[in-house]
């Protein structure tokens, strides 16, 4: 493994297979009574946010703090941020103050690679502008191979037909989904109105469609992107209705796909905009699991990236 | 005051092929032949070395006034004659911005003091560079200052008419309008050449058409009004192609390129590095191969820098909020000779032509660009091509920044010595005083 996890392209598939691996482990683990583990006691891990956030922050809080680690949160709003200071110098602060691991969540394409220009410890990236969310992918993936394939160890996703829909354009989810699971082996299918897929997307490890039903019909997973609103006003598409018509998944469209076929969507949603409640609270739906899983994956992370070399991993 | 100088043994670029002795004199090319004699003079031997007529830059950002963290007049002019420059043509997006006669003149007047090289104030088109109205072209072009050169530089005369009207008004004083072409709405929050990489590194996209359209327009207006245009740092090749097309109407369209878009395609963005954020963008292979090529041809008229230097807290940051531009007074020379000379695509004449006649011809600078010849003001680079690839290294530079996106890369040659009407101002590669 790499000191920092930017990219998912970072990863190799084995690397990838040990972080789901490692998942499972910690989630069978999880269910036990004594949900702590000491592996990182003795090691500090800071969440740096720079934008709003709660899910995300909240899910690398958990994981930091089931894996004893000492947590700090620092969020742009009401700290030195918010007068200007430069990421620089947020970088030398948190440095001077001794991290073992930095989590960043920043508006910035590139802004967690350059980050990890600036510290020694581990950088994670909790999402950059448009770039990518790589632990995002990673706790997607590992809802996958739990849901479709019984969660078994060692095992990549080869074969399994994803489909992505919405917003590609500004999607880092969807960057980081294409990289990762193209390297465990699915095929991964972008749908979206051209206005919203990305230039030179012929150039990316995956397929791309404009007919959403046409792949509904063949896919194993369908995963749907939030849909900002103010798209709108930037001439991306007409109009809210006419963006649900053509590519909201609604009970109608989800009868389309294969009995087996799971719906996800990394949240938040957008209910009756690109996904309709009744598919996003249908059984097909692991929006929830989605949830829960992200802990268990961002505790494999930090785990593996921090080496377990906190107290705790040598006790 | 005045020097005598003998240069002994030098190869005149664009000249009869051997080795000459340059004599100058009084501030003026005394003589140039075989076994020219100059008693007293200080005697240079410059085996090896070609010479070249200074070199002018018709776009160099001097920072002076508003942003002297970043450089002086002093400072640029400096870097400008370690470059083999002898004339700079100074950008308006000065604070405050150079829209009246005091602003040039006062940037003229230091440029004087500074001697280093001469500096020619580019004028604001616009009041305040907003693209709103009519800057005082005429004032700026009657005051000692002399403009004839008016660019809003990095803000695009988008609006049409207004562009049509500045076209038109300076044919009263032989001006020119330099345009930065950039299509604004087409731009919004633009980052990164809008390509493969920028989609991948998820920076908005700058695409070429959003250059391309605004070229193609203005040279349809340069046309309708019989204006001269000059095109900024073209950096697409559809750009060269309607540059092309332009001049092959017989319309008074220049363009000029930069070393960086000769040289740097847009992968470098990879690792997020923003000393390699320029606008416009570094752009493809594809792109820099026939920016290369129309160069050759004479399609693009010269080379200017776009020097364009910021402190490091301007760069020091996550790319999208970091500054765009780079430093290239210094490099520019030796950029040339590595993408253009080495390659085969142009001789030294030709560099002589794109690097100082035609930048000369069209900023209207009397006494720049002229042939190494009798009776021509001295104005001289000496320039060594057989110099040993050296690694550039930005903190050894005399300019006040440090943003080279060159820096670590070993690049051909060494400017030797710069002469500016007679007098030495780089000997040795290093600045006299």
């Amino acid at each position: 493994m790499n000191r920092h996890l930017i990219s998912a392209a970072d990863l190799s598939r084995d690397e990838a297979i040990l972080i789901l691996d490692t998942s499972a482990e910690l989630a069978s683990a999880a269910g036990r009574p004594i949900r702590k583990l000491p592996t990182l006691r003795g090691l500090t891990v800071v969440n740096c946010f720079y934008e709003d956030s709660t899910r995300t922050r909240t899910s690398f809080e958990a994981a930091a703090k089931r894996l004893s680690a000492d947590v700090i949160n620092f969020s742009a709003k009401g700290s030195s941020v918010a007068k200007g200071e430069s990421l620089k110098d947020t970088a030398l602060t948190l440095e001077a103050m001794g991290t073992d691991a930095v989590i960043i969540r920043h508006g910035a394409s590139g802004a967690a690679h350059t980050l990890a220009r600036w510290v020694t410890g581990s950088v994670v990236n909790a999402g950059d502008g448009t770039h990518e969310h790589p632990t995002q992918a990673l706790l997607d993936a590992f809802t996958m191979r739990q849901r479709l394939s019984g969660g078994e160890r060692g095992l990549g996703l080869d074969g399994v037909r994803v489909t992505i829909v919405g917003d590609v354009l500004h999607s880092r989810v969807a960057r980081s989904n294409v990289l990762l699971l193209s390297t465990l082996g699915a095929e991964v299918t972008l749908v979206a109105p051209p206005t919203l897929m990305p230039y030179a997307v012929d150039t990316w490890p995956c397929k791309v469609s404009y007919d959403i039903d046409a792949e509904l019909r063949k896919t194993d997973v369908v995963m749907m992107l939030r849909v900002q609103q103010e798209r709108m006003s930037a001439a991306y598409f007409p109009s809210v209705r006419e963006y649900r018509r053509r590519y909201g998944l609604d009970a109608g469209r989800m009868a389309l796909l294969p009995d087996h076929a799971i719906v996800m969507h990394p949240g938040p949603m957008n209910r009756g905009v690109e996904i309709a409640a009744e598919v996003a609270d249908s059984p097909r739906s692991t929006i929830v699991a989605q949830v829960s899983n992200g802990v268990i994956v961002r505790m494999a992370v930090l785990y593996l990236l921090l080496g377990g070399a906190g107290e705790g991993a040598r006790a | 005051m005045s020097e005598q100088w003998l240069i002994r043994g030098v190869t005149v670029a664009g000249g009869a092929p051997g080795a000459v002795d340059i004599h100058i004199s009084g501030g003026e090319i005394a003589g140039v032949g075989p076994d020219v004699t100059a008693p007293g003079a200080r005697v240079l031997d410059a085996g090896g070395l070609i010479a070249l007529p200074g070199l002018v830059d018709l776009h160099t950002h001097l920072r002076e006034p508003g942003s002297e963290d970043a450089e002086t007049v002093e400072t640029g002019t400096r870097a400008a004659a370690l470059g083999g420059y002898t004339a700079v043509q100074a950008m308006a997006n000065t604070e405050p911005v150079a829209d009246t006669a005091g602003v040039v003149e006062q940037i003229w007047r230091l440029g004087q003091q500074a001697g280093y090289a001469d500096v020619r104030p580019v004028g604001a088109v616009t009041v305040g560079r907003h693209g709103k109205q009519l800057a005082e072209l005429g004032a700026m072009a009657d005051c000692p200052a002399a403009v004839r050169v008016f660019s809003d530089d990095g803000d695009c005369v988008a609006d049409p008419l207004l562009m049509r009207r500045a076209l038109e008004y300076v044919k009263a004083f032989g001006g020119v309008i330099a345009q930065h072409a950039q299509e604004p709405r087409l731009t919004e929050g633009a980052q990164l050449n809008e390509g493969e990489v920028a989609s991948r590194l998820g920076l908005a996209g700058w695409p070429a058409a959003a250059e391309e359209a605004i070229i193609a327009r203005d040279c349809l207006l340069a046309a309708h009004t019989g204006s001269r245009l000059h095109v900024c740092h073209v950096s697409t090749a559809g750009s060269v192609e309607i540059v092309r097309w332009a001049k092959s109407k017989g319309w008074q369209v220049t363009a000029e390129v930069t070393p960086h878009h000769l040289l740097l395609t847009d992968d470098l963005a990879e690792g997020y590095d923003t000393v390699f954020k320029v606008n416009p963008p570094l752009r493809t292979r594809a792109d820099v191969d026939a920016l290369r090529r129309g160069l050759a041809a004479g399609t693009i008229d010269c080379v200017a820098t776009d020097h364009a230097p910021h402190p490091v807290e301007a760069k020091e940051t996550e790319w999208a909020a970091a500054a765009n531009g780079m430093t290239g007074l210094e490099t520019a020379l030796r950029v040339v000779q590595a993408a253009m000379v080495d390659t085969g695509l142009l001789d030294w004449a030709g560099v002589a032509d794109r690097m100082s006649r035609r930048p000369a011809a069209i900023g209207r600078l009397s006494g720049h660009g002229q042939p190494v010849a009798p009776g021509a003001p001295a104005n001289l680079a000496l320039y060594d091509p057989a110099a040993p690839a050296e690694a550039v290294d930005p903190t050894t530079h005399a300019s006040k920044s440090r943003n080279s996106p060159f820096a670590g890369m070993a690049l051909p040659g060494r400017v030797h010595a710069t002469f500016l009407r007679g007098t030495a101002t780089v000997l040795d590669g290093k600045v006299t005083r």
